[in-house]
């Protein structure tokens, strides 16, 4: 497809790729439209209204429905699981909490490519936040997953650390809803396509 | 100050028709879990005598659960005991701690309170409709 010629809508559909168990592509699309205005677009797709695009539920260029991410959250603290889960959930994430870094890795040794995301605290006995995120940075099967981190320690050293090791974001405790659903969008759409 | 802060508004604003009780879980949540954290911590104090570092550990983990849900009153109590036991004194951890609990019962009777007040009130738009 040439980068010069305003492509058809059924072209774009054509070269669209959102496999079922992915964010959105929306980077994808850019790079192959480049000299397109994006705007156009998307419309021109939702015109074409292919059923066979899957839906990606951040991406509003598909049209059939699809699952939606998986978040893994970990938090040593009941109520911050609680919390943590209605919001990822009301923000139409499907979740998984477990209690400490071990249960996180057990979790992604039975079914790493489901996880989409995993959203860590920092504070917890035994295994860090950070520890974990070195876990997670330096498997060859897990590193491609974003991990954000949430603490209520609001250290420079501490955020800076965990940026260098690869975090996505680090967010401050208490965690509001709309921080959480922004940076996980964020975050799952920057992944590369597994 | 508030006994509640903007916190508790945001965990407020996560309830909708698919968690119709979720505030009231969290609040129960909270004071099972708030409760069973100041008891070990009793425990600590009697236990580890002077062993600051580890009370300071359970009570920033019941700081991190005020927080959480917004309980002001209780965190600012369970700052001043962090701030006690980083001066070592035992005297003040022991006030500060007496103080945490009343919090901790003051704030419990209060919620009590305004949930069986959302009960009593019913679903909104209830108390509008016209007798038939």
């Amino acid at each position: 497809m040439s980068s010069t010629n305003p492509p058809s809508a059924t072209s774009h559909v054509a070269l669209t790729r959102h496999p079922l168990e992915h964010g959105c592509g929306l980077s994808e699309w850019r790079s192959r439209c480049r000299g397109t205005d994006s705007t156009s677009l998307k419309n021109g797709l939702l015109q074409a209204s292919a059923p066979s695009i899957p839906l990606c539920c951040l991406c509003p260029m598909s049209t059939t429905v699809q699952e939606p991410p998986h978040v893994l959250a970990v938090d040593d603290s009941l109520v911050d699981r609680v919390v943590i889960s209605r919001l990822l959930r009301s923000s139409k994430y499907r979740v998984t909490t477990v209690d400490s870094g071990k249960k996180a890795l057990e979790v992604l040794s039975l079914g790493h490519e489901s996880v989409q995301l995993i959203i860590t605290d920092y504070c917890m006995p035994e295994m860090t936040g950070y520890d974990l995120l070195k876990r997670v940075k330096e498997s060859a099967e897990l590193r491609g997953i974003p991990v954000v981190i949430m603490s209520s320690e609001n250290s420079p050293a501490r955020i800076r650390r965990c940026l260098d090791e690869g975090a996505e974001e680090f967010l401050i405790k208490p965690v509001r809803p709309s921080d959480v659903s922004r940076l996980c969008n964020r975050a799952i759409a920057a992944m590369p396509m597994r | 100050m508030g006994h509640l802060d903007e916190q508790f508004r945001q965990v407020e604003d996560l309830q909708d028709e698919a968690s119709p009780n979720f505030v009231e879980e969290v609040v129960v949540v909270f004071f099972k879990d708030s409760g069973r954290l100041i008891s070990n911590l009793e425990q600590a104090l009697e236990k580890y005598p002077r062993d600051f570092n580890r009370w300071d550990a359970y009570m920033q983990q019941l700081k991190g659960s005020c927080s959480s849900i917004g309980a002001s009153r209780m965190k600012n109590e369970c700052m001043s005991f962090r701030d006690n036991c980083g001066q070592r004194s035992v005297e003040g951890c022991m006030g500060s701690l007496q103080k945490l609990k009343r919090e901790h019962a003051i704030l419990r009777q209060k919620l009590e309170s305004y949930f069986q007040l959302l009960r009593q009130v019913g679903p909104a738009g209830a108390a509008t409709r016209p007798a038939m």
